[in-house]
């Protein structure tokens, strides 16, 4: 729970003698645990600084953020005057690749065809959170993994080690958003790449349709439940 | 049902009644003028150095990585799925605005940025209590022995 751990530190820190600023859109954690400074931005999760890629935008929060070191006495909660909107935003416009290999599964060759964009994002951005459990040039193969239990195989005969499956999905979304990034034109709005991903790649229906199985067989929550965002069918 | 993360009332729901712990006091520490001071950013949203061992998953891992101003290779390692990770993957000052310091410092708001940051895992035990009493002081103690005078907090 983020915004506990952050407001915990700031108090942390402050009895150590160090100025604290938080910024959370959690009001109701640092009301409750009197944070010393914080800055209210209505933000979605995610998003400190709400919007990536926008220079004045996050300079205009860090302003206002330090801006809190003027008061005198605390606590100070001050309220971000710009909100952002979770929902409220454009799809990313990001074309997929068409069939290369049709002798394996659509979301299999989808990934590899996509490799060289994920190469050209790692190599620009000299970043990438891909790794949690595996490299980049083992997606396809834990897609197969996918592929297999949507053809009817038990999660725990394909291949998967106790508790990789999440990870393995982290990995997964990291390379197709990070590719994303690179590919799409404009601005990359609030979970515009969550949203590409699950509705629109091959992928990401996939790892929904093996989630949606899982659960109908009733394997433990555990298994499937975070391999997409809570309340996504 | 609507995804949890994009379900602003839910959320507030959550944050309402998600156990904290108390602190009787609040401390409140005064710092030297804005454009003399030295800021540090610390942040919970679990990042690590590309190629490092990063964050456990769980509630368990309350240590911290230090991250060298220079550092760009930034993995983001909280691993939840209830927020939005595109901005990361797009820019990693929406959560890390180190590049944003810089630019401070060369408009004289700052007065210089620190030379390392940190990061800890924002799930932690719901008491809090091994990064209030242990990891928590140590990074304050390291940051307060690199001469930091406003800490940046910002998390996923």
């Amino acid at each position: 729970m983020c915004p506990r751990t952050l407001c915990t530190l700031a108090h942390v820190f402050e009895a150590a003698g160090l100025c604290t600023i938080v910024i959370t859109p959690m009001r109701e954690v640092a009301e409750r645990m009197k944070t010393p400074r914080m800055l209210h931005t209505v933000f979605p999760l995610g998003l400190s600084l709400g919007k990536p890629r926008d220079r004045e935008f996050q300079a205009d929060v860090l302003r206002a953020a330090f801006e809190l070191l003027d008061e005198a006495t605390g606590p100070v909660i001050r309220k971000y005057p710009v909100t952002i909107s979770p929902t409220d935003h454009q799809p990313i416009s990001c074309s997929l690749p068409p069939r290369v290999n049709t002798d394996v599964h659509p979301a299999v060759d989808e990934a590899q065809s996509l490799k060289k964009a994920y190469d050209r994002a790692h190599q620009k951005n000299g970043r990438t959170s891909v790794g949690m459990i595996m490299s980049a040039d083992k997606i396809p193969e834990a897609l197969e993994r996918f592929v297999k239990i949507v053809e009817g195989e038990h999660w725990e005969e394909v291949g998967f080690a106790p508790r990789s499956m999440y990870p393995t999905v982290q990995d997964i979304r990291s390379y197709y958003e990070e590719l994303a990034c690179e590919l799409a034109e404009g601005p990359i709005e609030p979970w515009a790449t969550e949203e590409w991903f699950y509705d629109q790649t091959e992928a990401g229906k996939l790892i929904l349709t093996a989630r949606r199985i899982m659960r109908d067989n009733k394997v433990e929550q555990s298994v499937w439940f975070g391999l997409a965002p809570a309340g996504r069918e | 049902m609507a995804v949890f993360g994009k379900d602003t009332e839910a959320v507030g729901k959550f944050a309402g009644s998600v156990p904290v712990p108390e602190f009787k006091e609040t401390s409140f520490s005064s710092s030297k003028p804005l454009d003399q001071a030295k800021v540090a950013i610390v942040t919970t949203a679990a990042l690590y150095r590309e190629g490092g061992s990063g964050f456990e998953l769980g509630d368990g891992d309350f240590h911290y990585e230090t991250l060298p101003r220079e550092a760009r290779d930034l993995t983001l390692g909280h691993g939840s799925v209830n927020f939005d990770r595109g901005g990361f993957a797009a820019d990693i000052n929406v959560v890390y605005p180190i590049d944003r310091l810089y630019e401070f410092v060369e408009e004289g708001i700052i007065g210089s940025v620190a030379e390392n940051h940190y990061s800890f895992a924002g799930n932690q035990s719901d008491t809090v209590s091994e990064i209030r009493l242990d990891s928590g002081p140590l990074c304050a103690k390291e940051m307060i022995e690199e001469e930091v005078d406003v800490v940046l907090l910002t998390g996923t």
